[in-house]
């Protein structure tokens, strides 16, 4: 830790202004390492789609239950009904050709059709996108920002009262099961419980025959409180708790006793030194996040019945409907490889300790 | 609001200060919820009454050719009118798009006369050219089959001889003429759609999103937002007369325990499908009334008797000793179905009785006085089993006279509390006569793959029974046994030749007396061999709000249910609560938006004010 401490942090935007300026002078060698490093990370990102496209398509396959008998249950069909829905969803081919027009697809983009609904995969998913960024983007960020807040704090003074009401706090929330708080939430306060009036929709993104463009903002605002305050209590703990563990790391180091032998006040120290320090292993953990958010609201969607990814991702695998699973799978799987792409590219420019 | 927050110190200010906004900020809001809080759900969109219901379910496809959930199926209804419908009061078939209907002495043509005022919601008119071309389509074109094949596999041929007859030409007679719950689709529309390519692929493809679809029910589709809601415009000139709602919008709530807040608050004005203990719940609450109707659906276990082909090839690995019919009637017998109503329904189900629900009165059959029929009786299936050669070993369980210990596997799907609860009884009944019960609760998918496979001794089914029994009594003729190991038709690996001669009567029947006879004899039959344990009918339990509907049709009228009627009748006759619905049927006003709007503004704003100041005052004062 005798590294020169970067100074120009910002606490609120670990982003680009807390990087420290790249222009080192450097060599056309460090060039060369910059871009086997990129490349390999390049490659690296392609192995693993490679693989969860495969992992995919044969996962879902090992499911127990039969698409068409799921989706018949109950219905007065005929065996020549069934065997007519077996050949409209290419089942009736082997395995290896189905899996071979699945992956000559995906090289063209093409996700594949979903069984229930008949429509191209990629059409559904598209549909939904919007809803999932959304709902799960508006709570990362909100969970981060007050993770990272309460975490600086309680990591500055660990096993003070702050310190320990917060992280008792967060740690009871993170160990609540995202339904019952869910429905805990619908029931105080979006039904309505004897003199206390229902404040907040029960379920939905925005209510029907909602028109215009400001209304409908307001509306999806209004839909959007439980289910965002949801996420946010069950998820802002990991924040909060990476923070403070690495803020407590920091404490003890040379660079914060230097800065307060200048004659800077503990506030200062912290701000200005601890936590642009302490905030890298963080941004690891965010990154990653923004990835699985997609598929991590898969039960704050189906609470509060948010149009979303994680909503038709449960009616999928009820079926299963394959077409539609594997498709939602490899997209959930490489926004996480891309993420971590992101994160292995934006974290050198952070921390030049780690540049290639 | 604030008042007892007190700074105790510099140190803590800016926390203090976040506190205050943050507290100012919930007052705000506070403030103006209740604004909020009374705009009803069954909101106004551009006047008139709207019927909110909470659907639990996503539709697959508004393609009556091949949609396949029963939610659409249901949704469909209302929007394409069929033949003939279900009376509400009898049960029986009653007069639809067809008038009057008769069938030759034969029984091989069926005529249907059609009305004469039936127009599309394009102002087509709708006549028997349509009804034969559905017809024609399903029987000539696979891919148009997979929803409504099974009605037409017995035609050879449906024409329009005028503007007003359809004639049936059968194969054999077949008394299911009267329930054909085809939808009739326009002809002009969908023709092309059919001719946009060969083999039909383009029909199959077709999602039927062009709202407003035509159709002659009294309801027409006129917007679907995927995952939200589907909205259904009523058809003010539909032949029976204009429904009492202008609107129905169904809103989906993928978690039925917020679907039943949502009717409390009264975002929505009807819930379907609820669980005994949401209806408890619901029975206190204000200006909400809880319909429990007879059960459509029973609920049963099947033992495996061996599982084979129609060739013969035996196949799984059920226990040997199942084939034995004493053993299966001692095991029917061991179950007291009135425990399973009380203990797994908790009150909420008829106990069983024959394989048609009581609901269907005259198909239905009771075993109760029948001599032939053994009823709940431990003590009678213990000297059974005495008698027939089953030993109690050591431990209290018996070995077959093959010597082969009578330990059953049970597979129960574990998505279903009732299967769950009642296996959990089955286990304490079955040891009650010396049969140790492996309990496997699992997941429909896995409990699909052991039935399939053959790879079951005891296993939990249940179908819901249409007003026309035929299909769910086919399923157990020897023709439902599979081809090939996995391709069974039926659920029970049931063959026995008396049944099949039975079925293939009733279907033969026309008189519905007559044929209500056979169908008894057909439970008398399955309740003798013990393969199909019926357990219980469980009740239906649905809600709606009293000051949003003030009245609506039920199927049938006494005892019936509102959700999944064979017709239309519950939203075609609902009738808007007029008074406080038509007063409060207006949505929040653009000026509480506009609050809430300034409200989060000001939130925002305060936000970002403590921030910068909290950094300037910082190092100003400290």
């Amino acid at each position: 830790m005798t590294s020169t401490p970067t100074t120009a942090g910002d606490p609120s935007g670990p982003g680009a202004t807390g990087a420290p300026d790249p222009a080192d002078p450097a060599g056309s060698g460090r060039a060369w390492r910059v871009a086997r490093y990129v490349a390999g990370r390049l490659t690296t990102a392609a192995v693993s789609l490679g693989a969860v496209v495969v992992a995919g398509f044969f996962l879902f396959r090992i499911l127990p239950g039969d698409p068409v008998r799921a989706m018949t249950e109950g219905r007065e069909v005929t065996a020549e009904q069934r065997e007519e829905l077996r050949r409209q969803f290419g089942l009736d081919e082997p395995l290896w050709q189905q899996f071979l027009d699945y992956a000559a697809g995906l090289l063209r983009l093409d996700l594949g059709t979903s069984f229930q609904y008949r429509e191209p995969v990629a059409e559904l998913i598209l549909d939904r996108l919007g809803s999932t960024v959304l709902l799960a983007g508006t709570g990362t960020v909100v969970a981060a920002l007050l993770g990272l807040f309460l975490g600086a704090r309680a990591g500055w003074r660990p096993g003070g009262r702050g310190d320990r009401v917060n992280t008792a706090v967060a740690l009871f929330f993170w160990s609540v099961p995202t339904f019952w708080l869910g429905l805990l939430l619908i029931v105080f306060l979006a039904s309505g419980r004897g003199f206390v009036p229902g404040l907040f929709p029960t379920g939905g993104m925005v209510d029907p025959g909602t028109d215009g463009v400001l209304e409908t903002a307001l509306n999806t605002a209004w839909h959007m409180v439980l289910p965002v305050i949801t996420m946010v209590a069950v998820i802002y703990a990991q924040y909060l708790m990476i923070m403070r563990s690495s803020l407590m790391d920091e404490k003890g180091a040379d660079y914060l006793t230097t800065a307060r032998a200048k004659g800077l006040r503990d506030t200062l120290v912290r701000r200005r030194h601890a936590v642009p320090n302490a905030l890298l292993p963080t941004v690891t953990l965010v990154f990653l996040n923004l990835g699985q958010i997609v598929s991590g609201v898969i039960l704050v969607e189906t609470v509060f019945s948010w149009p979303g990814l994680g909503q038709l991702f449960y009616s999928g695998l009820r079926v299963p409907d394959l077409g539609l699973v594997q498709g939602l799978f490899v997209v959930f799987a490489a926004s996480v490889i891309l993420m971590n792409l992101l994160a292995d590219m934006v974290y050198p420019l952070l921390d030049p300790r780690v540049r290639p | 609001m604030n008042s007892h927050h007190h700074p105790s110190g510099l140190r803590r200010r800016p926390s203090t200060r976040l506190r205050r906004v943050a507290a100012a900020g919930t007052a705000l809001l506070l403030a103006a919820a209740p604004a909020l809080a009374s705009a009803p759900a069954a909101a106004d969109e551009g006047g008139g009454d709207t019927l909110t219901v909470a659907l639990s379910q996503q539709v697959d496809s508004f393609n009556p050719f091949t949609a396949q959930l029963a939610v659409t199926t249901n949704i469909l209804r209302h929007v394409y009118d069929s033949l003939l419908t279900t009376d509400p009061e009898t049960n029986g078939p009653a007069a639809s798009l067809a008038e009057s209907w008769e069938a030759s002495e034969d029984g091989l043509t069926w005529t249907f006369q059609l009305r004469d005022d039936v127009t599309f919601s394009d102002g087509e008119p709708l006549t028997a050219d349509d009804v034969a071309w559905t017809f024609t389509t399903m029987m000539e074109n696979e891919a148009a089959s997979v929803a409504n094949g099974n009605y037409v596999s017995g035609f050879r041929s449906v024409t329009a001889p005028d503007g007003h007859t359809v004639v049936v030409e059968l194969d054999e007679p077949q008394a299911t003429m009267t329930s054909l719950n085809v939808p009739i689709v326009p002809r002009h529309v969908w023709e092309p759609i059919l001719e946009e390519s060969e083999g039909g692929d383009s029909l199959a493809e077709y999602g039927n999103e062009d709202f407003p679809t035509v159709g002659s029910g009294p309801f027409v589709l006129t917007g679907h937002d995927k995952g939200r809601s589907i909205t259904l415009e009523a058809n003010p000139d539909h032949w029976r007369g204009a429904p009492g709602f202008d609107r129905i919008v169904l809103r989906y709530y993928s978690e039925k325990d917020a679907a039943v807040e949502a009717l409390r608050g009264g975002e929505v004005s009807f819930v379907y499908e609820l669980t005994r203990a949401q209806a408890t719940a619901l029975e206190s609450a204000e200006n909400v009334h809880v319909n429990t109707a007879d059960g459509k659906r029973f609920q049963a276990f099947t033992v495996n008797p061996g599982a084979v082909t129609q060739d013969g090839e035996e196949f799984g690995d059920g226990h040997p000793a199942l084939a034995d019919r004493t053993l299966r009637q001692a095991i029917a017998m061991a179950v007291d179905n009135q425990e399973i109503v009380d203990k797994a329904h908790g009150g909420q189900a008829v106990a069983a009785g024959g394989y048609i629900p009581p609901r269907y009165s005259d198909f239905h059959w009771e075993p109760e006085g029948d001599e032939a029929a053994p009823d709940f009786d431990p003590d009678a299936a213990n000297a059974m089993l005495d008698e027939a050669g089953y030993e109690r070993g050591g431990d209290g369980v018996r070995v077959s006279p093959d010597g082969d210990r009578l330990k059953l596997r049970m597979h129960v799907h574990q998505d279903r509390p009732a299967n769950v609860n009642a296996g959990l009884i089955l286990v304490e009944r079955l040891a009650d006569i010396g049969i140790e019960v492996d309990n496997r609760t699992v997941d429909p998918g896995v409990l699909s793959d052991a039935l399939y496979a053959g790879e079951y001794d005891l296993i939990f089914t249940g179908w819901t029974v249409n007003p026309d029994p035929d299909y769910v009594l086919s399923i157990h003729t020897c023709e439902a046994l599979p081809t090939e190991p996995g391709t069974m038709q039926g659920d029970a690996y049931f063959c026995d030749e008396e049944y099949d001669d039975l079925y293939e009567a009733q279907l033969a029947e026309y008189d519905r007396p007559g044929r209500a006879e056979l169908v008894r004899r057909l439970q008398q039959v399955l309740y003798r061999e013990a393969v199909v344990n019926v357990l219980a009918y469980p009740n239906i339990m649905e809600a709606y709000r009293t000051d949003q509907i003030a009245s609506l049709q039920y199927e049938p009228a006494e005892g019936g249910n509102i959700w999944g009627q064979e017709g239309y009748w519950a939203w075609w006759s609902a009738e808007p609560a007029s008074a406080e619905a038509g007063a409060s049927a207006s949505g929040p006003s653009t000026g509480v938006w506009v609050g809430v709007g300034a409200v989060v503004l000001a939130l925002v704003a305060a936000g970002g004010f403590l921030l910068f100041r909290r950094r300037s005052t910082m190092e100003d004062r400290e």
